[in-house]
């Protein structure tokens, strides 16, 4: 008997150390199986967390501990069993709210689109926009108005009909107010809300929302007038070639020549019809949620094309919770109206204090004549040529 | 100027056009986000 107990024992002081190690795999033991701070890092560096330890803890009430005994529910589900029950998509509920989104009431993966809305992509507007400004302020510093060389002759040409006038400012105009209430809704609460308050901001945030809202109509019309009306005109040839390499006389002095439009005029065009319709694509989105999906899509046949991993990096999200559609279509909204935002900065300053005469062409219509010489000679020699022959005509 | 001043009509002129076009089509958040009864929502993994 004494053997039988003597091996008993020894047998004890093999199993321990198993019994130990197997409690060590239980890494939730310390919490009492809640989430670990390894859980929490896990999540805030973006990584998977294993949630199947948590994800079935909404309430069961025939898994819940007895009422009658300590540490029993009261009946019914406790506050973090029915949060864990929206989380997970397995609570039962009842909404008004109808739509895709209605059956993701809570998102994980939207927190690093408001941090990143609420973080990097505020320094980035102010980088870019304070950025663009001052540059153009060192421009005028170091280069001053760009006056017109030659003796002014006194008389004008017709540069901008009435129809592309109208066209020009209907989309400036727009684009000044889009501009400014895109600012308000994107920067309003890290701004405006320490200086004027929660409920003076409300009140402009929402008037903010409803002009920006629907001045975009003005602006998608005045983006088609101004292509249908220049896009002609604007289209690259040689003359471009030399004109860039010259850097059209802004900086060496000189005029390159030029038709109608220059190539840094081009560009700006460009710009505009390319940035102005992502921008207004992705607007309608965001005036219409849930309607036009974009970047799952576009994300799921970038990812068939292997581009991710040209650059290294992983497959993008795909398929995208509905939500996140909208996410991106406002970061893709706001950065690339912002891009254009610091483009058209450089616009106003050439076309008002930055170059002389150039302001005429859009407030009159009709330029000098010397003006037209030095900036746009191939165009000028055109339309002098053509004046010249009606004149001779008559 | 007076092209500027036509494409400020017509910059107020579409805006409320348009606001009125789409309320009246249905489109205002409430109608398209909402409905009178209430439904009970599927589940959808996250």
């Amino acid at each position: 008997m004494l053997r039988f107990l003597a091996l008993l024992a020894f047998m004890w002081t093999l199993v321990l150390p198993v019994t130990a190690q197997e409690a060590a795999v239980d890494t939730r033991a310390s919490t009492g199986g809640a989430q670990t701070l390894e859980d929490i890092l896990r999540r805030q560096e973006g990584l998977k967390v294993d949630d199947s330890f948590r994800r079935g803890l909404t309430g069961d009430p025939d898994a819940a501990a007895p009422i009658t005994e300590q540490l029993g529910t009261l009946g019914g589900a406790s506050d973090p069993d029915l949060w864990r029950a929206l989380r997970f998509s397995s609570g039962d509920v009842e909404t008004q709210v109808r739509g895709p989104a209605a059956t993701t009431l809570i998102q994980n993966r939207g927190i690093w689109w408001l941090e990143f809305r609420e973080g990097a992509l505020l320094k980035l507007t102010a980088y870019l926009l304070g950025g663009t400004l001052l540059a153009l302020a060192l421009f005028y510093l170091i280069r001053g108005r760009i006056r017109i060389d030659g003796e002014k002759t006194g008389r004008t040409i017709t540069r901008f009909k009435a129809f592309e006038r109208f066209g020009h400012w209907l989309l400036a105009s727009s684009f000044i107010v889009l501009a400014l209430t895109g600012l308000i809704s994107l920067v309003g609460r890290k701004l405006l809300i320490p200086t004027f308050g929660h409920e003076a901001f409300s009140t402009v945030a929402t008037a903010s929302k409803w002009v920006h809202n629907n001045i975009s109509w003005a602006f998608i019309v005045a983006l088609v007038i101004i292509f249908v009306v220049w896009v002609v005109h604007n289209l690259p040839d040689r003359t471009d070639l030399n004109w860039l390499a010259k850097g059209g006389g802004l900086l060496g002095g000189g005029h390159p020549p030029a038709k109608k439009f220059n190539a840094g005029q081009k560009l700006i065009f460009w710009a505009v019809i390319i940035l102005g319709g992502s921008i207004s694509a992705s607007g309608l989105s965001l005036l219409f949620p849930f309607e036009f999906n974009m970047f799952g899509h576009t994300f799921s046949t970038l990812n068939s094309w292997g581009l991710p991993g040209w650059f290294g990096a992983a497959d993008l999200p795909y398929p995208l919770q509905p939500q996140e559609e909208m996410q991106y279509a406002q970061l893709w909204h706001s950065i690339v109206s912002l891009i254009l935002t610091a483009i058209i900065f450089a616009h106003i300053y050439l076309g008002s204090i930055g170059m002389e005469g150039a302001f005429d062409a859009m407030g009159k219509g009709d330029v000098e004549e010397q003006w037209a010489r030095e900036h746009h000679s191939i165009w000028a020699d055109d339309v002098l040529k053509t004046k010249q022959s009606d004149a001779e005509r008559t | 100027m007076k092209s500027f001043l036509l494409a400020l009509v017509a910059l107020v002129v579409i805006s409320l056009g348009a606001n009125q076009m789409l309320l009246r089509s249905g489109f205002s958040s409430a109608d398209a986000g909402t409905s009178e009864g209430n439904v009970r929502i599927g589940s959808q993994d996250q």
